[in-house]
């Protein structure tokens, strides 16, 4: 048996763990990082990069789609598309795999050690590594626990035949004909409207009385309205109940209390996350907890002096960049700076179409604090939606009314994601409606919007 | 018009120069004949310097704790008629001290604005044109600090990492910035003031520092008191006294003083006058108690008459009235001495020769309790009594305890020309007549 010490063990090379594995090497901490699967975790494997390669690929389809059809208004006209979704996905490998060597190679770059296997505590500050070549024993000073998140399974629909998880539908080689999708969240639009797209006829089975339940009403209206668009059933208020006995159907409760059956090849239950705390020895180090997840103080320390705990393992929201910045700040705890999670929004974007993006706080929980100023400016206005073809959707900016203190803003739109930056930007900083209304943005942009959202709530927008 | 220059007159006492403690006027003042313009300070009396002439103030010649010459110009005055000088005539006071002399605020005689006018402007910054109120600038607020619990406080990251590095929490730090948003400066000002309120008490922090130039009769104490502690080797001796038949001797006496007719003449008696007839009786047995000690010299002085000076706290700080010649006064006069110099000290109109030519002195921190000091000697002399507070202490007599009035003296003495062995004699002797009073009578 192998043993090796070091001073800082980061276990799960995600995106919370091998960031902080990179910041910590550069910062000369000798470090190790142990990964059971491929650099990159469920983001890069399983998650945004493949999800998003794949909805890239579907929205490329449709829209050839459209011009095959000879409705397309740019007067472009193809020959029928086909896709072959093989080719998609091993494209979509392509990526993963590029960007598996290139953490890897980060990550030997910053001097950390690589253990590949399956990481389990022995004690706060042994962790014992079953790797292909034997177990491996790792002493550290400081361990950082990164083991993720993974989809949560329904107990009458295990995975499994046509009972397949966001992971398994980014493999698929064939665009299934009826594609059933367990659950209305992000994940499940994202996945539901990319194989609609390429062709599937989708049905949506949500518990709640609508889609995207995080988010308000006004900002999802536009996704709602493009489902109907491509033709995606949404049943709102019913459960899943099991899988027919052929195998060929999701059974429903809906909301009247009824059974049906959807008729589906393939059943995609995307319910939700659960942190991964089990099978790596939680029962062996005794942390606190905070419900399922590890309890984490404003560093990122768990209960046990030495452990800190970042990621989707520690709780909402599950999002690849707040672990990243976790993993960040850890690493420089552990190299003795002084810092602290001191962060005003985490942006969110769901890749739906359009797509969300969210920083800061809603409406509804800004007009909770006190009086508020509400800017929106609908893409409609907005001369490059317009050349996108784009138009669904809008910006809108929620400030305090008494000093104009923007608390948050949001968007809906082709290609809003890329507005998160400049959302996360203004409330990091602090910025006042004068400020954003007094930054230039360029011309012509969708970010245009954001400047007209602010002009807006202080009551003198010049596009509209 | 003209100008009047007034110069530092001669304050008397033969001495040449004095220090300025005091301006009651500033430049632009109007002065009528007589005002006080200010006040110097010659060894330890202050005097006041008026105005000769009525007219409007010029120019001030000296800062406060300035030692001018006398003859020096002090004043510059705008007076009707020729006045008594040309204006260009560039009267500047001789500063003595280490001041410079650019300090010195020099109007601007040419200026055609009146100076009365002026004066006050100098203080002000440069007028600017008042900036343009926008609305939205009237929602601009500095956050006050410290902010109630919840609340984040503003700040760009950049500016949150310094304050986190530099060990500040932010919510302690007000913004100056929009909305109350701290900036980088907001970070530097308050690492440079430090914060204004404790965090954990809530009790206000007070980091505020006062500059109070050393003056007048604060200087004169501190150079004093430099020079007795630097120049002498002390050695402090103390003693407890039984005072109980003292005291009763003197509760008679003044009783006897109150009963008797024409008895209001004579002073109610204090325990100094007692003190001081010991002293002189004691002194009479060891003369060189009584001494000026001339260390540059290598002379040792030793008087005759003993002048008991007796440090007393007054508003402005502490003197030393000199009771002169108590050799040739009785317990009665010792008494009324001591009063009368006391009240002329309390009201600063002590004169110069009766705060000085101290032969031994007597300190007394009685009143405020203390079982003992250690005294500091009034140089160049060599014997410093001080007196503690009497309290009633119990005594072992040989059966058992019983209530005596005790009081400790504590003494210092100049350990260069006064060996421990007679500064003991000295005190044990003084114990002897004070605790046997009958003895101080006996010739």
């Amino acid at each position: 048996m192998k043993e090796i010490s070091c001073k800082l063990l980061v276990i799960g090379a995600g995106p919370g763990g091998y960031i902080c594995a990179i910041r910590a090497g550069q910062l000369g901490i000798d470090t190790v990082i142990v990964e059971a699967g491929k650099p990159g975790g469920t983001c890069l494997n399983v998650g945004c990069i493949p999800s998003k390669a794949l909805i890239h690929a579907a929205e490329e389809f449709e829209k050839v789609l459209h011009m095959a059809g000879g409705s397309s208004p740019l007067g472009i006209s193809v020959s029928t598309p086909v896709l072959d979704l093989g080719k998609t996905v091993a494209w979509k490998d392509g990526i993963v795999s590029r960007l598996n060597s290139g953490v890897a190679g980060l990550l030997k770059t910053a001097g950390v050690k690589t253990v590949l296997g399956w990481a389990t505590f022995r004690d706060g500050k042994t962790v014992a590594v079953e790797t292909e070549t034997g177990t491996q024993i790792i002493r550290a000073e400081t361990v950082v626990i990164a083991t993720g998140s993974a989809p949560v399974e329904l107990p009458f629909l295990p995975f499994g035949g046509p009972v397949i998880s966001s992971t398994d539908a980014l493999a698929l080689s064939e665009v299934p004909k009826k594609l059933a999708v367990v659950g209305g969240g992000y994940i499940g639009l994202e996945l539901g409207m990319a194989f609609a797209k390429m062709g599937a006829k989708v049905t949506v089975v949500e518990a709640l009385p609508r889609v995207l339940a995080q988010y308000d009403a006004e900002l999802t209206r536009p996704v709602v309205k493009r489902l109907a668009a491509l033709g995606v059933d949404v049943i709102l208020g019913a459960k899943a109940r099991g899988l027919s006995k052929k195998g060929d159907a999701l059974l429903v409760e809906t909301a009247d209390g009824k059974s049906s059956e959807i008729a589906a090849d393939k059943i995609l239950v995307t319910v939700g996350r659960k942190p991964v705390t089990e099978g790596w020895g939680l029962d062996q180090i005794d942390l606190d907890m905070a419900g399922k997840f590890i309890k984490i103080d404003d560093q990122c320390r768990t209960s046990m002096r030495g452990i800190f705990a970042i990621g989707d393992v520690t709780g909402e929201p599950m999002l690849a960049h707040r672990a990243m910045a976790q993993g960040e700040m850890v690493a420089e705890i552990v190299a003795g700076h002084k810092r602290s999670w001191d962060k005003r929004s985490i942006p969110a974007v769901c890749f739906t179409d359009p797509e969300l993006v969210t920083a800061g706080l809603s409406p509804e929980e800004a007009k909770a604090l006190g009086e508020v100023k509400i800017g929106m400016f609908p893409f409609a206005a907005n001369g490059r939606a317009m050349t996108k073809m784009g138009e669904d959707g809008f910006v809108r900016v929620v400030a305090r009314a008494d000093n104009h203190l923007v608390l948050g803003i949001h968007a809906v739109g082709q290609g809003a994601s890329e507005l998160a930056a400049a959302f996360g930007l203004a409330l990091e900083m602090g910025a006042r409606l004068e400020d954003i209304a007094g930054t230039i943005h360029a011309h012509p942009t969708q970010s245009e919007g954001f400047q007209e959202a602010a002009l807006k709530a202080l009551g003198h927008a010049l596009h509209i | 018009m003209g100008e009047h220059i007034i110069k530092l007159p001669d304050v008397g006492e033969g001495v040449a120069e004095a220090e300025l403690v005091e301006w009651h006027v500033k430049i632009g003042d109007i002065v009528r004949e007589d005002t006080v313009l200010a006040a110097v300070m010659t060894d330890k009396a202050t005097v006041e310097i008026p105005s000769p002439v009525d007219g409007e103030i010029l120019w001030l010649g000296a800062e406060i704790g300035d030692t001018v010459a006398i003859g020096s110009p002090i004043v510059r005055l705008k007076v009707a008629g020729e006045g008594n000088a040309k204006p260009q005539s560039g009267a500047k006071a001789e500063v003595v001290a280490t001041e410079p002399p650019a300090k010195l605020p020099t109007p601007k005689p040419e200026s055609a604005e009146p100076a009365a006018n002026a004066a006050p402007k100098a203080g002000m910054p440069d007028a600017k044109p008042a900036p343009a109120v926008s609305k939205i600038s009237t929602q601009t607020s500095v956050s006050s600090a410290p902010r109630p619990e919840g609340e984040k406080p503003l700040a760009s990251p950049a500016v949150r990492l310094r304050a986190k590095e530099a060990g500040i929490d932010l919510r302690q730090v007000a913004g100056s910035g929009p909305a109350g948003r701290i900036g980088h400066e907001d970070i530097e000002a308050f690492l440079a003031r430090g914060p204004q309120v404790a965090k954990a008490s809530g009790l206000a922090r007070n980091d505020a520092i006062q500059d109070i130039k050393v003056v007048g009769l604060r200087r004169k104490i501190a150079e004093k008191m430099t020079l007795s502690k630097s120049r002498i080797p002390h050695i402090t001796y103390v003693e407890e006294i039984d005072v109980t038949a003292l005291e009763e001797l003197r509760a008679a006496l003044n009783k006897e003083k109150r009963a008797a007719k024409g008895g209001a003449e004579r002073p109610k008696l204090t325990l100094l006058p007692f003190l001081m007839r010991a002293m002189v009786k004691a002194i009479s047995d060891q003369p060189q108690l009584n001494s000026l000690f001339d260390d540059e010299a290598g002379i040792i002085h030793q008087h005759g008459g003993i002048h008991i000076g007796i440090a007393a706290q007054t508003p402005s700080g502490l003197v030393v009235p000199v009771v002169k010649h108590a050799e040739a006064r009785d317990i009665w006069d010792c008494g009324a001495e001591v009063i009368r110099l006391a009240e002329a000290a309390k009201s600063g109109t002590a004169t110069r020769d009766e705060l000085s030519g101290s032969t031994i002195t007597i300190t007394s921190l009685g009143a405020m309790g203390g079982i003992a000091t250690t005294p500091v000697i009034n140089h160049p002399e060599v014997a410093i009594i001080g007196v503690n507070k009497m309290m009633v202490r119990p005594l072992w007599d040989g059966t058992q305890f019983i209530p005596r009035k005790m009081m400790n003296l504590s003494s210092s003495f100049d350990h260069r020309v006064i060996d421990g062995w007679d500064a003991a004699v000295f005190i044990q002797r003084i114990k002897a007549l004070l605790e046997t009073p009958a003895l101080i009578f006996v010739d």
